[in-house]
């Protein structure tokens, strides 16, 4: 069990020597051949025995280990002729044209260069950005010079040819090909303080160590090969490069054992120098990819760790997990926003490693006899010395007798176990929070309505994951930092995030209002769901029957000694109100637990509305009573909907003639308007806006009167339709939709436009042919004069569509740039945390604000921003008097 | 009966004296504004409504211990906080790339393009714009707004003249100049006379018809192309006859200040912040300009960083989401916290990241384990990515907390002292 725990410190980065290179193999590679006839690896070759065990069972030839603890071992080919390395090449070049081509020091005065490492060492201590931007000084300065300091050496400007040739430019001969055995030569000169001066390491990486003599052969683990169902062996692509290396390599150096004529043998040594530059990096410019028999390109070593789904990102800055799951959501308002419902079929997959106790053996008992296949039961158990044993195949009976204290039972998730919940993309951190187990009957996960918004989650198909933590730690932490409750404050804004949306808002309002009179039945019924248990209020009304107002059961949830007063979002038009002296009921008032006067809708309880009602009541009286508000509360809001009833038909939106008349009129009026302005643009007499063209300023002017239109027509609609039909309601109470959605219902469609203009392309002149070219009237622009309650004519519908296409192209454009604006932001930022002194410092205690936002306070904790709000404390004590 | 802590008092004076110890602690722990603006309050409150000793009490109770709650932990990850915070609602930014900045005339960039332009500290802003406030003499008055609005504006020969022709045959190029124009950009006939004489093309002659024709004669040399009267006729037009680099139009704009004054202030297209500030009439401790570099480069790092908090709340405020300013002030810090403005990427904060690792793992992987080989950089592993790939603990929230005594190390250490114990 107990494996001895290693924690990297540090990793240092270094270039491979030639000899390290040696040291660490265990064999050359000399032949490009896979396996004998027998299908045995060959000695020597690529698959060599010798480079580690990967198959189950295989002993390795050179550790002795089996397949699973041989951690593979590296080989070695040595070239022929050397090449250069790809991904060096740049550095090669760094130190080519800034040393002397006969006496190779850096071409700048021992003077100074005395100078410069000096400094250099100490800005390595103190400033290793700026020894970074020294070395580039050093580098630029060096490589203008054309007659060496030290041995006086004209010196002949260095070419380098992507990807990987060198020439020295010498003024008479022209351009001369270096080859790597020179530039080999020639960095091995180089002295190693001079080294250090151009940035290279002369311990870990010297530049002649980028003119790769030998190549090392990384173990097969890293390139395993793939057994099909057929029984044909598929090679790695790495294993298929390195082949082709071995056998080039082989080739020319038969050429030079032969002594072969020197083109045929650069020939070689040209494509050697290819094949290494491609195993290493399959991408390079200038180049052709290398590709697979199939013509698919191959995977060099620098594919496999770029990108998204390379090495870093995909494998070790992300990982797969296990103990996850994922299936569709679906909403449950009767299980708590601390909760989720999880499938019993994924309550018995997901396990919890439990400890036997003396106090819990005998639950363990019964999980391991009920196994795997009961809820609740267990999948594994594991013994004292760390064997597991599957409980599928065992004697269970047996088992669950011998469980004792210092074994483990893998068992069933079961209710109370805390796991994360998780929804993509996970833009906040409010998008993977702590939920306690309910398990359920059914396939998907349950959750609470009011977690939506964090979420952003709706129930169209939408997919959420589930994560069980593993350790104590892990689970202690999920509980006391990750729970939903801990997170219904947002530190985007300091203010609620969780709240009511939709039927919340409007179940709320339906309750509140004064309309509203509760008998008994539907006061039990009201309170049922909520678990309420204590004394029903003095009924409102004694006579002719007992009846309860909406308000006095609100009250009944409220902490006894809560004043609050606040506008109303349905305090707008005609329902408007300042204060307390409102016959609208649209101002709030709350004296001692009581909501005395005001309707609760999205301002109250609505989610992201900071200082709102629930803001202060989960300020002050904590998370646990802001969770059962949402638990009780907000459960009866959507049982009256649900007792009520609550929908919408088409006569919501059905305006009586006389207003349909109002509206002609002023669709003819805006109508007249335009006809005049173009009239006025056609003669020439319109007065442009500064800075403007004509054409512009009157399609400025046009879409102004059209748009002054459209708001009037909005007032008629508001003011024709009645504002307790449902469609008001929600509009009103911000349930759903606004103004202009009933608008656009009812009245008229208005103004279709993309970019910000009326929609004019399409056919030279005009959007479709049914306009006369040149037609600049409303209608041939996208002007909508139809609602959705008449239905839109083929031409209307085509502009609406116009215009609907490009919210589509806008959202989809959007989350890619705002996904990599915040990806960006977050590997800029992550590393920052505030110290125990209240500064805000970088890991390597690099100070970036000596107070945290200058304040000290945690936006999180605050008042909307605001480290107090004093008013409100005032309120808080006094407001139930005032 | 009525105790007496609970009678309400309608004098602060007296109020003020029966809290004294309560308050003297408020003063302590409160930040000097907070406890100003307490005072105040109950101040106000208690001669309005009254207040109860008991009541007052309470208030500066919860005020003191509202205030204590509110501070930042230790080991709080805020920058990644300030990253989500401030990327979550970048989603529901628009793209619409223009949109009207109070003034009709001008297309201002806003909404997610501007604010990714302000986080890669862009050199250049995509719609470059000023607001010019003017010093006493000149801010109330909308005739010596445009006085100054004058001296501002970059005028050419092309903004004053009607036609510019080339009169091949009488050797000469003909300048029409525009009355309108003249008038409007404040120039006169004599001045562009000036500048065109400047231009050393030929002897430059006001027409004797016309006051607002200039007649430049070209110097009789041997033949003259089309191409070259074409290239003449183009330094002619562009010749500036004054104004401000950069700054291709002013418009002035009337503002209500605080006191309820009309005050015109000048909205420019195009900035240059430096030479905008030497000219008379302008307010310099009031001017800005929505280049950032430009405030750098003039003013210094801090002002930098204030007109990125700046330029950052205003996106979001105009596209109202509601974002903390400490979140701001924090990407501003880091980008400026140096000494110059750095860029959030590749190119700024994540590159110049100490860790090999991370800066891997972010952008340009094999570019950077390169690099690093070739530098024999060693990996620290203190930040996040680096941890995680590593599998380590993170530095940040629960994962900074270590136990202070190594116990392994404390036995380790006894076992030595022991040893060299025996030895004495």
């Amino acid at each position: 069990m107990s494996v001895e725990e290693k924690i990297i410190k540090s990793i240092k980065f270094g270039v491979l020597s030639p000899d390290e290179i040696r040291k660490m193999s265990v064999t050359a590679i000399v032949t490009s051949e896979l396996y004998d006839e027998d299908g045995k690896p060959i000695q020597g070759g690529l698959m060599d025995p010798r480079l580690g065990a990967v198959t189950p069972g295989q002993i390795c030839a050179t550790c002795g280990n089996d397949a699973k603890n041989c951690p593979g071992h590296f080989g070695h080919i040595e070239l022929a002729r050397p090449v250069i390395h790809v991904g060096l090449a740049k550095h090669i070049y760094d130190a080519l044209r800034t040393t002397c081509s006969k006496c190779h020091r850096i071409k700048l005065p021992e003077k100074e260069l005395a100078r410069y490492k000096k400094l250099l060492k100490r800005l390595r201590e103190r400033w290793p950005l700026l020894a970074k931007m020294l070395i580039l000084a050093v580098k630029k300065r060096a490589s203008k010079v054309m007659i060496c300091p030290h041995c006086g050496e004209r010196q002949h400007k260095v070419i380098f040819e992507k990807p990987y040739t060198f020439y020295i430019e010498t003024k008479p001969r022209g351009k001369e090909f270096l080859n790597p055995i020179e530039v080999r030569r020639w960095l091995e000169h180089i002295p190693d303080d001079d080294v250090e001066l151009l940035g290279f390491d002369p311990v870990e990486a010297r530049p002649e160590w980028g003119v790769l003599t030998v190549l090392p052969v990384p173990p097969v683990h890293v390139r395993p090969s793939i057994v099909l169902e057929t029984g044909i062996r598929a090679e790695d692509d790495l294993t298929h490069k390195l082949a082709d290396i071995v056998r080039t390599n082989e080739r020319l150096k038969d050429l030079l054992d032969a002594g072969a004529p020197q083109t045929l043998i650069d020939e070689h040594w040209m494509l050697l120098q290819y094949h290494v530059a491609t195993y290493f990096d399959n991408e390079l410019p200038r180049i052709p990819v290398a590709r697979h028999r199939s013509g698919r390109p191959l995977k060099g070593l620098a594919q496999r760790l770029k990108g998204k789904e390379g090495r870093f990102r995909g494998n070790l800055s992300g990982k797969r997990v296990d103990y996850s799951a994922r299936t569709v959501i679906s909403p449950d308002p009767y299980i708590s926003i601390n909760e989720v419902g999880v499938p019993v079929e994924i309550a018995k997959i997901l396990t919890v490693r439990t400890p036997v106790l003396p106090w819990n053996i005998e639950q363990m008992r019964k999980y391991v006899l009920n196994g795997p296949n009961k809820w609740p039961g267990a999948n594994y158990v594991i013994t004292p010395d760390g064997r597991k044993i599957d409980l599928r195949y065992a004697d269970r009976k047996k088992i669950a007798e011998t469980l004792a204290p210092g074994w483990f039972v893998e068992r069933h998730l079961r209710d109370g176990d805390i796991v994360l919940f998780n929804r993509q993309p996970s833009l906040h951190r409010m998008s993977m929070m702590g939920h306690i187990v309910r398990v359920l009957p059914g396939k998907t996960f349950r959750l609470n309505l009011l977690v939506c918004p964090p979420y952003n989650a709706d129930f169209d198909g939408d997919e959420m994951n589930l994560h069980v933590p593993r350790t104590e730690e892990a689970q202690a932490e999920a509980r006391e930092l990750m729970l939903v409750q801990h997170h219904i404050l947002s530190p985007r804004y300091g203010g609620p995030i969780i709240g009511g949306l939709q039927d919340y808002v409007s179940g709320a309002y339906l309750l509140t209002i004064k309309a509203t009179l509760l008998t008994k039945e539907d006061v039990a019924d009201l309170l049922a769901v909520t678990g309420y248990e204590g004394e029903l209020p003095e009924p409102a009304i004694i006579s002719p029957r007992k009846l309860w107002t909406g308000k006095q059961l609100v009250s009944l949830f409220l902490p006894k000694d809560f004043n609050f007063k606040g506008k109303a979002r349905v305090s707008a038009g005609i329902f408007a109100c300042e204060d307390e002296f409102c016959l609208n009921d649209s101002y709030i008032v709350i004296k001692k637990g009581e909501l005395l006067m005001g309707v609760l809708d999205k301002k109250a309880i609505g989610a992201e509305q900071p200082e709102n009602m629930m803001h202060w009541l989960i300020k002050e009286y904590g998370t646990d009573t802001a969770r059962r508000l949402y638990d009780t509360l907000f459960r009866m809001f959507i049982r009256l909907l649900e007792k009520r009833g609550f929908t919408m038909t088409v006569e919501d939106v059905a305006l009586p003639e006389e207003a349909r008349m109002k509206v002609k009129e002023v669709i003819a009026e805006a109508e007249e308007q335009v006809r005049e302005l173009i009239r006025e643009y056609e003669e020439g007499r319109l007065e442009p806006i500064p800075g403007r063209t004509m054409e512009e300023t009157l399609e400025l002017r046009i879409l102004d009167a059209l748009s002054d239109a459209r708001k009037k027509i909005e007032d008629i609609v508001v003011d024709y339709l009645d504002p307790f039909n449902n469609v008001f309601i929600m509009a009103r109470t911000g349930a759903r939709g606004n103004e202009l959605n009933i608008t656009q219902m009812a009245a008229i469609l208005g103004q279709q436009s993309v970019r910000g203009e009326r929609i004019h392309r399409g056919y030279r002149g005009r959007f479709l042919p049914h306009f006369k070219p040149g037609d600049l009237g409303a209608a041939a622009r996208g002007f909508v004069y139809s609602s959705f309650y008449d239905g839109l004519s083929p031409v209307e519908v085509f502009f609406h569509a116009a215009g609907g296409r490009e919210g589509l192209v806008d959202t989809a454009v959007r989350t890619s740039q705002s996904g990599y604006m915040q990806r960006r932001l977050i590997n800029a930022l992550q590393d920052l945390r505030v110290e125990y002194d209240g500064t805000t410092r970088l890991p390597d205690g690099t100070l970036v604000q000596i107070r945290y936002g200058e304040d000290g306070v945690d936006p999180m904790k605050s008042a909307h921003g605001k480290a107090v709000n004093i008013d409100r404390e005032i309120e808080r004590v006094i407001g139930w008097r005032v | 009966m009525e105790s007496l802590t609970q009678t309400l008092i309608r004098d602060w004076s007296v109020l003020e004296g029966e809290v004294k110890p309560l308050l003297d602690e408020a003063r302590e722990v409160l930040p000097k504004r907070i406890y100003e603006e307490l005072v105040e309050k109950l101040k106000t409150v208690t001669e309005r409504h009254g207040l109860s000793v008991e009541e007052a009490r309470r208030i500066i109770r919860y005020v003191i211990d509202d205030y204590e709650n509110s501070l930042v932990e230790p080991a709080e990850p805020v920058g990644t906080v300030a990253a989500q915070s401030i990327g979550e609602p970048g989603t529901q930014m628009t793209l619409r790339t223009f949109h009207y900045a109070g003034v009709r005339e001008f297309n201002v960039t806003l909404g997610l393009p501007r604010f990714i332009e302000l986080v890669d500290a862009k050199r250049e802003p995509s719609t470059p714009i000023m607001y010019v406030y003017l010093d006493e003499e000149h801010r109330y008055d909308e005739e010596k707004a445009r006085e100054v609005a004058r001296r501002i504006e970059y005028t050419r020969i092309a903004n004053v003249a009607r036609e510019v022709d080339i009169e091949l045959i009488n050797f000469r190029i003909v300048v029409h100049l525009d009355p309108v124009m003249l008038e409007d950009k404040g120039v006169t006939v004599e001045q562009v006379k000036k500048i065109l004489e400047k231009l050393k093309i030929g002897k430059v002659e006001q027409s004797p018809d016309d006051p607002y024709t200039l007649i430049i004669w070209l110097p009789m040399t041997g033949t003259i192309s089309l191409v070259d009267m074409n290239k003449k006729r183009d330094k002619i037009l562009n010749a500036k006859i004054k104004g401000i680099r950069k700054i291709k139009r002013v418009i002035i704009q009337a503002m209500t200040t605080p006191e309820g004054k009309t005050e015109y202030v000048l909205v420019t297209e195009g900035s240059n912040l430096k030479d905008v500030l030497a000219v008379p009439g302008v307010d310099p401790t009031r001017t800005i300009t929505n280049n950032i570099h430009e405030i750098e480069e003039v003013l210094g790092i801090e002002a930098a960083r204030a007109a990125l908090i700046r330029e950052m709340k205003n996106v979001l405020d105009e596209q109202g989401l509601d974002v903390d300013i400490r979140h701001l002030i924090l990407v501003a810090d880091m980008m400026t916290h140096t000494g110059r403005v750095r860029q959030i990427g590749r190119h700024g904060v994540s590159g110049e990241k100490p860790s090999v690792l991370a800066r891997a793992a972010f952008e340009m992987t094999v570019q950077n384990l390169l690099d690093a080989a070739a530098q024999g950089e060693v990996d620290e592993l203190l930040g996040v990515t680096e941890s995680v790939i590593v599998g380590g603990i993170i530095n940040l929230g629960t994962g900074m907390v270590e136990l202070y005594m190594n116990p392994q190390q404390v036995a380790l250490k006894r076992a030595e002292a022991g040893e060299s114990g025996d030895g004495k």
